[in-house]
């Protein structure tokens, strides 16, 4: 617990901070808090997730797939059908485990994001409060349902399954994302009823606040999302078509290889499959990771009135964020150059991602606990931590 | 109809539609789409083990129709709920964009558009695979990439104003 003396040298030391956000908008029971604090949340355990994936399950993954592809050509070559199967039956079962876990860490992170962006259009949502805090509830339990169920498919199988080709845990993960929809539509509900009423839209400090950090992320965000969009037109126009013809062709010649016994063409085909499936890897990874950190980016730039850290400090956390949302993409394209160097500097840029995300995390949870501290009868809008 | 709201409403619904199109895909398509392409790809090889070259070309033929048309509705599911958050981020940051509003109304029409269009057109592209769906996913990322582009002015224009 914070004592009075700390609160002092804090409040000395954080005079923007003195600028309180909307405090009866996030107030203790409000929908706004439950979806910030779980969005930013969710967006953290997906990132972990997503690097304790990568780091331990990712290569070690690629790397059974491509020996049980390589033993599926090796039996073919051998004449042995019944053993082609059953290798390819392995490498299902191999894709299936690195598919679930990558679905986990997207859908987690794409959860988060949504529940920040309902937490944002909150003014906009012309419900009553108790309708709102249930939809939240409910897109919550979801967003962590579906992950959950998700993550378990692989390991749940069919087991006691009612149906023949979905197991009870892809059941779950279906009924979470329901869950989803359904909150996402009561929520377009109550902005239609906002907009059908023309109710007058409520001061947000959220939406007003032009601080350095906020614009820096806001700016930045949107020029990485920019840099995404171009690098995948670039990679849908150069790279795509070219891929897709490259694998059929090269699956072809292992194929053809392995019925005429050519070993020589069969371990050549191999590798450059593994080269082919290591650079679609990569370019993809490397989209789809730039502009999902220029949409996180963006959208802290909103919350960064309910950081409580000083303003300093809220700066270089911001640059920290936009240092690793550009050093995780463009250190995973050079993985194919640059091998396992680049792959531990993209780790790191991962990891300064998640640390500011934390540091901001931190800073909200602040927010909430001078204004939980605020006594009953103190002025409204002033957090206690913020008024000493 | 303002800036924001085209680009709130209009989030918003893309959203819906994005992820009622992947609850749809995942219930009944996606489990037999994956079973689609592994039994193609195992038949391709189980036929070279049989030396029978004819099918193992007819299977990979297949595993390529099925694995294009797979990937092509992933990525509709993805960039559909992915361009609608940054519909909706923007409608909330668009009182950070310096331009007119009749500006910031056409851009934000050319976001909407370009929105639905781009993976409308990747959608298509597994029916035909022709040029005009082709055609529709280019137009479509086009004009979100202009109307980005041009939104990034404006946050700029604003901070120097």
């Amino acid at each position: 617990m914070t004592q009075p003396s700390e609160r002092n040298s804090y409040a000395a030391e954080l005079p923007s901070a003195a600028a309180p956000a909307d405090t009866a908008a996030f107030a203790r029971p409000s929908a706004r808090r439950l979806l910030t604090l779980a969005g930013i949340g969710m967006i953290l355990a997906g990132m972990i997730f997503g690097d304790i994936f990568a780091v331990f399950v990712l290569h070690q993954n690629a790397a059974r797939v491509g020996t049980s592809l390589a033993a599926a050509a090796q039996a073919a070559s051998a004449g042995d059908a019944a053993a082609v199967g059953a290798h390819f039956k392995d490498t299902g079962t191999f894709l299936e485990n690195r598919g679930t876990k990558v679905d986990t860490h997207v859908h987690l992170i794409a959860f988060g994001y949504l529940a920040l962006m309902l937490a944002l259009a909150q003014p906009w949502v012309g419900l009553a409060e108790v309708v709102r805090r249930r939809l939240a509830w409910l897109l919550v339990c979801g967003a962590v349902l579906l992950p959950v169920g998700v993550f378990l498919i692989h390991y749940v199988g069919l087991a006691y399954s009612p149906l023949e080709a979905i197991g009870w845990a892809s059941i779950f993960a279906d009924l979470g994302g329901l869950m989803v929809l359904a909150a996402t539509v009561g929520y377009l509900a109550g902005i239609a009823q906002h907009f059908r009423a023309r109710q007058p839209l409520l001061p947000d400090q959220l939406l007003r606040d032009r601080s350095a950090p906020a614009r820096w992320l806001l700016t930045g965000g949107l020029l990485l999302i920019l840099a995404g969009f171009v690098h995948g037109a670039y990679y849908a126009g150069v790279d795509l078509y070219r891929h897709e013809a490259a694998d059929y062709t090269i699956l072809a010649q292992m194929s053809s290889a392995a019925a005429a016994q050519n070993q020589a063409q069969i371990n050549q085909s191999l590798a450059e499959y593994g080269q082919l499936q290591g650079d679609k890897a990569v370019k993809i990874a490397a989209h789809a990771h730039i502009i999902e950190f220029g949409l996180l980016a963006m959208l802290l730039a909103f919350f960064q009135p309910y950081v409580q850290l000083c303003e300093a400090w809220k700066r270089r956390w911001a640059a920290v964020l936009l240092c690793g949302s550009l050093l995780l993409p463009v250190c995973v394209l050079m993985e194919m150059k640059f091998g396992l160097v680049a792959g531990g500097i993209a780790d790191l840029g991962g990891l300064l991602v998640i640390l500011a995300l934390l540091a901001m995390w931190i800073g909200i949870l602040r927010y909430t606990g001078s204004i939980d501290a605020m006594p009953s009868g103190a002025p409204s809008g002033v957090p206690s931590g913020v008024r000493r | 109809m303002s800036a924001r709201k085209i680009l709130m409403l209009g989030g918003v619904a893309l959203a819906i539609l994005g992820m009622s199109y992947g609850l749809w895909y995942a219930v009944f398509a996606e489990h037999q789409a994956l079973d689609g392409i592994g039994h193609s790809l195992a038949s391709g090889f189980q036929a070279a083990a049989e030396r029978n070259t004819a099918a193992a070309v007819s299977s990979l033929l297949q595993y390529r129709e099925a694995k294009y048309a797979y990937d092509r509705q992933v990525d509709v599911h993805g960039h559909w709920i992915g361009l609608a958050m940054l519909l909706i981020v923007l409608a909330i940051a668009f009182d950070h964009v310096g331009l007119s509003e009749k500006f910031k109304r056409g851009l934000a029409w050319a976001l909407l558009a370009g929105a639905t269009l781009f993976p409308l057109g990747v959608l298509l592209q597994t029916w035909s695979h022709g040029a005009l769906p082709r055609a529709v996913a280019i137009l479509g990322s086009a004009m979100v990439m202009a109307a980005l582009a041009a939104v990034v002015l404006g946050l700029l224009r604003k901070q120097a104003a």
